[in-house]
């Protein structure tokens, strides 16, 4: 953490672009889940939500030009919040 | 007057993305809740996201989606120094926060008119699981809201330090974190969409 004349500037034209393959997505996911596919359409859903999420994080967070104490808080809260989720359903699903 | 501020930009930054996460935990709290209440009540669950509707979700995705590149975009163009630009982006990033505040407020009271609402009579008769549906819904849209009005208000706030040149290109890590907290309202709404809107 000592050079801070490293800032990445992330252009207009790749900000938009990124724009654009969410607006993209949000269409698809739309678009699966008013078709018919059962438990599937849930798992595309949240598939694809995560994929917009990782966008976000990555280039309007800025997360993918950060360093790696960042990316590694980020990983521990991921991690956290996985355990939550998993424990939890190991109880409500094997009860 | 040329006392040597002590600055910190990474740790400012830092600070923000741990707060953030505090925020993850508890909205993911909340999505825990709706998906162990999903498995218990999956019938209740589908006849309430029937109730909602999809264009007011899908039009208030991209609204959000449109002010987290405004918000971006505004990053960037304090770092190249342009300041007009900055205040213009966060102007609009604002702009689409009330647009969104405009859409949640028709919604709801097209739901409150409709006689579902926490505690009203026509939940009080209907199947357990969907007051329970739409208590999260209103709890969790709720919660996300306040969030949008958090997030204008410190936008708006970062707007003035920019326009008394407070914030600009030389030091503008308030303006960061106040545009990585808006994209936390965003990522917390790519969840929220599907998972109400779209899944049931």
């Amino acid at each position: 953490m000592s050079t801070e004349a490293a800032h990445h500037i992330l252009s207009y034209r790749k900000l938009t672009a990124i724009w654009g393959a969410l607006l993209v997505l949000t269409a698809l996911t739309v678009l699966i889940t008013r078709a018919e596919l059962g438990a599937l359409k849930v798992w595309a859903a949240l598939a694809i939500a995560s994929v917009k999420s990782g966008l976000v994080i990555a280039f309007f967070m800025h997360m993918k030009y950060e360093s790696r104490p960042f990316r590694i808080i980020l990983f521990v809260a991921l991690v956290t919040l996985a355990i939550f989720i998993g424990f939890t359903f190991f109880d409500v699903l094997y009860r | 007057m040329s006392h040597p501020e002590h600055k910190d930009y990474t740790g400012a930054k830092f600070g923000m993305w741990l707060f953030l996460f505090t925020e993850l935990l508890l909205f993911g709290g909340l999505f825990i809740l709706y998906a162990t209440y999903l498995t218990r009540y999956p019938q209740q669950f589908a006849a309430g996201g029937k109730e909602l509707n999809v264009v007011f979700g899908t039009a208030n995705t991209v609204i959000l989606l449109t002010s987290s590149l405004f918000a971006a975009m505004a990053v960037t163009s304090v770092q190249k120094g342009d300041r007009t630009t900055t205040l213009r982006l966060l102007g609009l990033t604002v702009l689409c926060a009330a647009i969104f505040m405009v859409n949640k407020y028709f919604e709801w009271s097209a739901k409150i008119h409709h006689g579902i609402y926490p505690g009203s009579p026509r939940l009080g008769s209907a199947p357990l699981g969907e007051s329970v549906f739409f208590g999260l819904y209103y709890v969790t849209t709720g919660l996300h809201g306040l969030h949008v009005l958090v997030g204008a208000g410190l936008l708006s706030w970062i707007g003035m330090k920019v326009n008394h040149g407070k914030i600009h290109q030389g030091d503008f890590v308030t303006l960061e974190n106040g545009a990585l907290y808006w994209h936390l309202v965003d990522l917390v709404w790519i969840f929220i969409f599907p998972l109400y809107y779209l899944i049931l």
